[in-house]
């Protein structure tokens, strides 16, 4: 407990750093000298805070959704980005842009997850048609799912002009975030909450239907709860701040290395890991070539892709 | 096992001997696809053409040229590549090939900058980048290839997330550069048909060229990496000397075919499997240019058919990406991968 | 005549095969007999340069197979293993005249064409001979891998464990093509098996491995007694006579 109690302090003051980088000056002593009503004190309250708390959100928010697939599924390597989710809700924005470009936020979001929901659940129907299975097939399935329905987004985004905008959903990016547009994320750490505490059923359900029915558990309620979970969160992720490919693939497996897969234990860790992943490639992103930001997406794809190719090859005995 | 499953699919799919079709030989595909590949061509320089063919004919000539090049670099990259890893599924844009010739470019740029990028000779740069391109894939493969055999599975999981991790790395390199360097790599990074360099051109045909001759020296040696390496070896091929030759050959003519058009991660995918489909021989001398002439008639018809017919400028690669991955997924879960 | 000297293989720390010196004598069949994780096949492919040796060496007619060119290897010594997967769609035929391949390199004579004709009858798979592999059961499919290699026409055979996955009729008739090619066309034919009865009743000498090492070699009668099985296989075999030929029971 005292572990875990650090790693929030660290998480923690990876917020702090958060709140104090950017161009306007807001430090400690600028936001003492001036009144609350000037421009330091308003920096934060608009664009400091809501962006360090949405950096937190969605990294514990994806990183717990990867888990949740990845019980449900019973496959260490499927997230949201390897199993079509992403590209579907991508897909679900692109139509309320193309036939409601004035519907709220919300709406958006809400299109977007029926659409991951949708993408997710034939994915899951694709590798029940999967006679045997191998660990590494699962993802590559996936993957490919998406990258069929990517296309399909893409070409009528080209049709309609849209590539552009399109790039924005399916790249990461928090510079964007300002007080009053990133509050949907709060809903994504509600369905997160949900998930800590249903999460032992999800384990069951990933046994597969005549397991779960067994110990007396309704195996369609427990998939269709936690596919929908994953759906909204990710929905609510790419409609806010856009993909962040892999995050919800690395943290659960490299937290599982490290403390083994006892879910009730690992699931604050990974929440936390999650969060510190986030805000870390967030603040080098933003560090490394100041005064300008370099996008979370660039930065995460080349931290995520490494990683996961570690994971692919660095164990290799584990695999078979 | 699984191969009494598949032979017991097949059993019940076989027609009843008299109505059996007599499948065409394979000179008789070879034929009728020069044909088609012939009027997709003919199609090409004719459909819409207004004015002066003194323009016309330089202007599509050039673009036809490359179309032609690029399809059947394409082609023989594809089915040379998996002639080497003895598998129908795995391709070298599929393994991030090129993906990573996109990453030389832009580490190029990142290291000496723009302006020599870009005042340096096209066909000098393009024979560095190759050379680049041929040591490091070389790298990669061998150290993929080598030790412990891997399963195909990871293999191809491997490459895709190594195709993942060059797109960002050269996304990431691109944002650090500063933007008049950037503008420079943007236009070298997304090349297209309507943008190919003659100069360029012309080197890229004869790198074509010499690995075609190459290839054709090879020819039974191809035939028998088919079967696998330990049979290979069984037979008396001397395997590591040869997959490296043939995979250097391979990252010239990825090198060639991104140069000139950019990444397209399934096409090659999708000819290959339409020639084995369709020449129903393990020969080389009759698959690559059944293969090369598939590549051509969707790469040409399927420009006429989009461009001129539909008036969708550049929506041919997203379509091939759309079947590619349907034709993909297919091969996958049909479990013909080992 | 196969000669190992001090063979050895090693992945990370653990020794597969250690040291092991051995001479195959030239014609008859051979059995490499012994345990799972014995190294049995490790040192068949060592012996046929598919797997490099750690340590140590082996000449076929005193030939270094690390330094001697491939393709002259392929013309003296042909190996088969066990899991034969092959991408491309083959005939029988097709797959039978690769066998030729080390001495046409491609561009078979009318003599080569023979040869492959003969081939195919020798396995009595003439009615398949169109016929594409992955149509044939796993029997014939086996039969048409050993047909390749006997139209390699090489002076010595290795097979890794060639009646895997045959039912006993088919491996009986395997072990019967192969009895024929070592006493008809003199081949000297070299196995990995795990069977132990078939090893005796077919084979003329038998090599034991266990953990890495040669634990025992010599004619069928020397090795199918009850102490020598005993100490090879950690367990009781009784050996009965039948018709002056050693069958084990090790089912009790």
């Amino acid at each position: 407990m005292t572990k875990l109690a650090a790693a929030i302090l660290a998480v923690l003051a990876l917020a702090g750093i958060s709140l104090f980088i950017g161009v306007s000056d807001v430090s400690l002593p600028a936001l003492l000298s001036t009144a609350p009503g000037d421009r330091p004190m308003q920096v934060l309250l608009i664009s400091r805070i809501p962006r360090t708390l949405a950096l937190i959100l969605a990294g514990m928010a994806m990183a717990i959704t990867g888990t949740i697939m990845q019980m449900l599924a019973r496959n260490q390597f499927v997230e949201p980005s390897t199993a079509g989710t992403v590209e579907s809700a991508s897909m679900g924005i692109l139509v309320v842009t193309i036939f409601a470009p004035g519907m709220p936020l919300i709406g958006k979001m809400l299109v977007a997850s029926a659409f991951a929901l949708a993408g997710t659940a034939i994915f899951m129907r694709i590798l029940r048609q999967i006679p045997l299975r191998s660990v590494l097939m699962v993802p590559l399935v996936g993957i490919m799912l998406g990258g069929i329905i990517a296309s399909v987004t893409s070409f009528f985004a080209y049709r309609y002009d849209l590539l552009q905008t399109l790039g924005a959903w399916t790249l990461g990016d928090f510079s964007g975030v300002l007080r009053g547009r990133y509050e949907l994320l709060w809903l994504a750490a509600g369905l997160t909450g949900i998930a800590f505490f249903v999460a032992d059923r999800f384990t069951v359900a990933g046994m597969g239907e005549d397991f779960t029915t067994n110990l007396g558990l309704n195996y369609r309620r427990v998939m269709a709860l936690g596919l929908s979970i994953v759906a909204m969160v990710t929905a609510v992720v790419v409609v806010t701040v856009g993909a962040i490919p892999f995050l919800g693939l690395i943290v659960p497996n490299l937290v599982s290395m490290a403390m083994g897969d006892n879910v009730r234990r690992s699931l604050p860790w990974i929440a936390v890991t999650g969060a510190a992943f986030v805000l870390t490639c967030d603040i080098v992103g933003r560090l490394v070539r100041f005064p300008y930001e370099i996008p979370i997406g660039t930065v995460f794809g080349v931290v995520g892709s490494g990683i996961f190719l570690y994971l692919l090859l660095g164990r290799r005995t584990r695999l078979g | 096992m699984a191969d009494t499953g598949v032979q017991r699919t097949r059993r019940v799919f076989r027609r009843p001997p008299g109505s059996r079709r007599v499948p065409l030989s394979p000179p008789q595909v070879l034929a009728i696809l020069a044909l088609l590949a012939f009027a997709a061509i003919l199609a090409f320089m004719t459909v819409g053409a207004r004015g002066s063919w003194d323009f016309i004919l330089p202007f599509r000539g050039t673009k036809i040229w490359a179309m032609v090049v690029v399809g059947y670099a394409i082609a023989l990259s594809t089915v040379l590549f998996q002639t080497i890893t003895a598998n129908r599924i795995l391709t070298p844009s599929i393994m991030g090939f090129d993906a990573l010739y996109a990453l030389i470019q832009t580490i190029i740029v990142f290291m000496f900058g723009g302006f020599a990028f870009a005042t340096l000779d096209p066909q000098l740069r393009f024979v560095i980048e190759v050379a680049a391109m041929v040591f490091f894939s070389t790298l990669l493969f061998r150290w993929l290839f080598s030790g412990a055999p891997r399963s195909l599975h990871l293999l191809v999981l491997v490459g895709i997330v190594f195709g993942v991790f060059f797109r960002s790395l050269s996304g990431l390199m691109q944002r650090l550069i500063n933007p008049n360097d950037f503008a420079i790599l943007q236009d070298a990074l997304f090349a297209s048909f309507n943008t190919v360099d003659p100069t360029l051109l012309l080197v890229a045909t004869l790198a074509v060229a010499g690995v075609s001759i190459a290839a054709l020296r090879m020819l039974p040696t191809l035939d028998v990496l088919t079967l696998g390496r330990e049979q290979a070896i069984n037979l008396g091929v001397d395997h590591k000397r040869t997959v490296t030759a043939i995979l250097m050959m391979v990252s010239i003519l990825v090198s060639v075919s991104t140069a000139l058009v950019g990444p397209v991660t399934f096409f090659g995918l999708l000819v290959a499997n339409l020639a084995y489909l369709l020449i129903r021989s393990h020969k080389h001398a009759l698959i690559v240019p059944a293969a090369a002439l598939i590549s051509v008639i969707c790469l040409v018809g399927g420009q006429v058919v989009l461009e001129r017919v539909f008036g969708y400028n550049s929506a041919l690669s997203i379509i091939i990406e759309f079947v590619g991955g349907l034709v993909f997924l297919v091969i996958l879960l049909r479990g013909n991968v080992r | 005549m196969i000669r190992a000297e001090n063979v050895s293989k090693a992945y990370g720390d653990t020794l597969v095969v250690d040291g092991v010196s051995l001479e195959l004598p030239a014609g008859g069949i051979t059995s490499i007999i012994g345990p799972n994780g014995a190294g049995k096949s490790t040192f068949l492919s060592m012996v046929s340069r598919l797997l490099k040796m750690s340590a140590g060496s082996v000449t076929v007619d005193g030939m270094d197979v690390t330094k001697t060119p491939s393709d002259e290897l392929a013309r003296r010594l042909s190996i088969l293993r066990q899991d034969n997967h092959i991408a491309a769609r083959l005939t029988v035929r097709d797959l039978v005249a690769f066998g030729r391949f080390p001495h046409s390199k491609g561009r078979n004579t009318k003599a080569d064409k023979k040869i492959i004709d003969q081939s195919i009858d020798y396995l009595n798979l003439s009615d398949l001979s169109n016929r594409f592999l992955d149509e044939l059961s796993g029997g014939q499919r086996q039969r048409a891998f050993v047909a390749m290699v006997l139209c390699q026409d090489t002076d010595y055979v290795l097979l890794d464990e060639p009646l895997n996955n045959l039912d006993m009729k088919h491996a009986m008739s395997m072990m019967k093509i192969l009895r024929r090619a070592a006493d008809e066309l003199g081949k000297t034919v070299v196995l990995v098996l795990h069977d132990i009865n078939f090893a005796s009743w077919y084979s003329d000498y038998i090599v034991a491995m266990r953990d890495g090492r040669i634990c025992h070699k010599g004619r069928v009668k020397e090795i199918m007694n009850q102490s020598v099985l005993a100490e090879i296989y950690d367990m009781d075999i009784t050996v009965h006579e039948i018709g002056g030929r050693r069958v084990s029971l090790f089912y009790e």
